[in-house]
């Protein structure tokens, strides 16, 4: 048998234009930020990409009170017509700095250099161009004849889609007249850097959008600061419970997004080669590092042989590796904190007595790396199957009958997404009625649109981002 | 008319036309969105350097050149001979092709010419490209192939019989053919451009591989669409699948509308990551086509000398 081994296609790291430091956005300024400054890591090599510095409680107030400033003076007294000009502007940044935004992503995040650029960038531009679209047409989303804006946006993201958190929060904060102070995660600052920059670039009013990198308590700052009118936070259920306390009797608006174990149902008259298709992209895409992630998968027992053994070789084909490399499938784990944790909880499957497959993918020696994992014979006690595990892991539960996968998928108390897979249409619809989850998916798996609203509700929040729904989040209707 | 090595719950499905089509309509169906998808996604592989010239003297290797022109000659198909023994007459190391695919009245030519050289000689047969005869019709035109001495056969399905659902009737017609051809490999012609929907493609590669083709292949390349990526994703898996029960491998043939360079290692990525890399030989793969040929000569040459040479440094055959 000849072996077809890829040469290695890597895209140049230049086209990332690395600064040796960055530093905050306030008011339309890059600021030396009060805060110790961080260095950020490149997770694929564990080499330091930047120094990066970080806010303080007098930068959070600073940055509040400009987007107070902005929003007052000039962002929510323009005519809808004119804020969407901005927005269509920096839609059309991001696309024309895609290429440069992509390669910096995967070096700050781990990401596969094609998810960052296929995925996050394209999609990250769209959220822009769609809210641009609703800037001027606010009095017919349905939500009263004249809706405000609430004032000041305290937005808080995640690592796993730095760039794509960021537009999901701001577009649409910027499209109904609120004005912004971002916190982009500790460990992924650059391309919410680099976005400042193309605020400058759009000629955005100073103030309208403000970032400030920095750790939890940068966070918690904000969140706490009583010039903020709206909370928007995405990311880990316990920080998300925190928040709601921390905002629990103010006047400020909440929205979360938080942790999930959405189950991914096979019926046996699903398509099975899209069904493992759906089942790799819902737990494999992005290392796992999905809230939404397809990490619990049921199948129905008349099926599950067959299902595991073609999942198996499809796994075994996924390439890992070097996350500038544009054949590359799996990239690097964000942090050596997240593959501890993810190593953890595999642990302790092996000890609940799963069976472990791991695919047999060479692993660098470098760099926190996980190979794709797979664990059958799962039982609803297992930690494995309760825990979010936010990596590469996926957890194989069977079902006898559609009110069995049901009642197992409903077994969790997230509920942010679900899928289905069944040739049978009233199945479908049969099972989006029962299941809790935010979202459903049938026949497919993480396909996001920015017309689509997204969300959880339970523990994985609530609030919805995306579509016209997602503009409430940001009026006063 | 079951095949006594095959696993029983295949054999079964044989049994009778009742049987067959149970079984074919039991198969897993095909999501279009899905397949779709993933075929797209694997298409963005970026193939360089020493694995770009492997995919491409591979490819090279796996074309069966074809002509299938009412205005084909002797003279036509001598050429396309000699072009199959030395693609690039420059570069002596160039591999010759699979084989040279012709119509059954000049299969005789095309092994004259190719006589010594191990390449094949596949010919269209049961009235390619409709199908559209008596079954004694088609028998007739296989055995001009074959007694031509034509080493491989491109059939046609029924695919009237089969879109009203008369797979026992399409089975026995390749049962039947396949008997025909003795020791010619037989490759068994979908025509997935009228078949339109993905689960008759798998329907019908599966009821192909029953009836004991050793190639399925897309197209006869006269139907618009003709082969593409995902139609081909699903007779890769269609062989895979095949191969898990059985343990026997089978090819796959897409043709038409193949041209370039960059098409070409699309769909050995495909086969390389959908079927698997046992399936990266001409035994099992083939290209049908025709101008394919000089775009992979010519990214040869490119690949090898550091530049691109024009059209006129490859010969128009």
């Amino acid at each position: 048998m000849t072996m077809w081994e890829y040469a290695p296609a890597p895209e140049s790291r230049d086209i990332a234009n690395l600064k040796a430091a960055y530093r905050p956005f306030v008011n339309g300024e890059f600021v030396d930020g009060g805060g110790e400054p961080l260095k950020t890591l490149n997770p694929a090599t564990e080499e330091v990409l930047a120094e990066v510095g970080t806010a303080n409680a007098s930068d959070v107030d600073a940055a509040v009170k400009a987007a107070r400033r902005a929003y007052e003076r000039t962002w929510s007294a323009l005519p809808g017509s004119e804020r969407a000009k901005y927005l269509f502007r920096i839609a059309r940044l991001i696309q024309e700095r895609a290429r440069e935004l992509a390669v910096l992503e995967t070096l700050d995040n781990g990401k596969p250099v094609k998810e960052s650029r296929d995925a996050d960038i394209p999609t990250a531009a769209a959220h822009f161009f769609y809210h641009a679209g609703w800037a001027d047409k606010l009095s017919y989303a349905g939500l009263g004849p004249d809706p405000r804006p609430l004032g000041v946006a305290g937005q808080v993201i995640p690592w796993n889609f730095p760039l794509l958190m960021l537009a999901w929060k701001i577009a649409p904060a910027l499209a109904t007249g609120n004005t912004v102070v971002l916190k982009p995660a500790e460990t992924t600052p650059l391309t919410a850097l680099v976005f400042a920059e193309i605020c400058q670039q759009a000629d955005l009013p100073p103030g309208v959008v403000n970032i400030l990198p920095g750790a939890g308590d940068v966070g918690a700052e904000l969140v706490r600061h009583p010039g903020v009118d709206k909370v928007a936070f995405t990311g880990s259920t316990e920080v998300g419970k925190q928040i709601q306390r921390a905002v629990a009797g103010t006047p400020k608006r909440l929205t979360l997004e938080l942790g999930g174990k959405a189950a991914n149902v096979v019926f046996d008259d699903a398509p099975l080669d899209q069904a493992v298709d759906g089942i790799v992209n819902g737990i494999f895409f992005n290392q796992g590092h999905v809230c939404c992630a397809g990490s619990r998968l049921l199948a129905q027992e008349s099926v599950v042989d067959e299902l595991l053994a073609k999942l198996r070789y499809r796994v075994s084909t996924l390439r890992l590796g070097d996350p500038l490399d544009k054949n590359t499938d799996i990239g690097a784990i964000n942090s050596a904190e997240q593959l501890g944790k993810i190593r953890e909880l595999v642990e302790s499957g092996d000890n609940e007595g799963a069976h472990r497959w791991t695919s047999p993918c060479p692993v660098p020696e470098r760099g926190f790396f996980f190979a794709p994992t797979v664990f059958s014979g799962v039982q609803q006690s297992m930690r494995i199957a309760r825990e979010e595990i936010f990596g590469p892991v996926l957890s194989v539960l069977t079902f006898r009958t559609p009110e069995e996968a049901v009642a197992k998928a409903n077994n969790t108390p997230y509920g942010l997404s679900a899928g289905v897979w069944t040739e049978k249409g009233s199945r479908i619809l049969w099972m989006a009625n029962r299941l809790r989850a935010g979202v459903v998916w049938a026949n497919t798996f993480n396909r996001f649109d920015p017309a689509a609203p997204f969300g959880g509700y339970r523990e994985s929040g609530f609030g919805r981002e995306g579509g016209r729904t997602g503009l409430e989040a940001y009026l006063d209707a | 008319m079951a095949t006594p090595t095959l696993p029983a719950a295949l054999a079964d499905a044989t049994r009778d036309e009742s049987s067959l089509r149970r079984f074919l309509h039991g198969l897993p169906g095909v999501d279009q969105v899905g397949v779709e998808q993933r075929a797209a996604g694997l298409a963005t592989r970026s193939i360089k350097k020493a694995a770009k010239l492997w995919a491409i003297d591979t490819a090279i290797s796996m074309v069966d050149l074809t002509t299938l022109e009412g205005a084909d000659t002797h003279g036509k198909v001598r050429a396309l001979a000699a072009k199959a023994r030395r693609p690039d007459p420059d570069r002596p190391d160039t591999p010759p092709v699979a084989a040279v695919c012709v119509y059954p009245d000049l299969a005789a030519t095309a092994v004259d010419a190719l006589g010594g050289s191990g390449i094949g000689v596949a010919s269209v047969a049961t009235a390619f490209p409709s199908g559209r005869s008596s079954r004694a019709v088609k028998l007739a035109d296989v055995e001009l192939a074959v007694t031509s001495g034509a080493t491989e056969v491109d059939m046609v399905i029924d695919r009237g019989a089969f879109l009203e659902g008369r797979y026992g009737q399409v089975f026995e017609e390749i049962r039947e053919i396949k008997a025909a051809c003795g020791d010619a490999h037989l490759k068994v012609i979908l025509e997935t451009g009228e078949l339109a929907t993905y689960d008759n493609v798998r329907r019908a590669a599966w009821l192909a591989l029953l009836a004991g083709g050793d190639f399925v292949k897309t197209s006869t390349g006269k139907v618009s669409p003709a082969a593409t990526l995902p139609v081909t994703h699903v007779l890769l898996q269609a062989v895979r699948d095949w191969y898990t029960a059985t343990g026997e491998l089978r090819g796959v043939k897409p043709a038409g509308g193949i041209r370039t360079t960059k098409d070409a290692v699309r769909y050995l990525v495909a086969v390389h990551e959908v079927a698997g890399p046992e399936w990266l030989t001409p035994a099992l793969f083939r290209f049908g086509a025709s101008s394919l040929l000089n775009d992979l000569l010519l990214q040869r040459r490119t690949q090898l000398d550091g530049h691109y040479s024009g059209p006129d440094y490859v010969t128009q055959d």
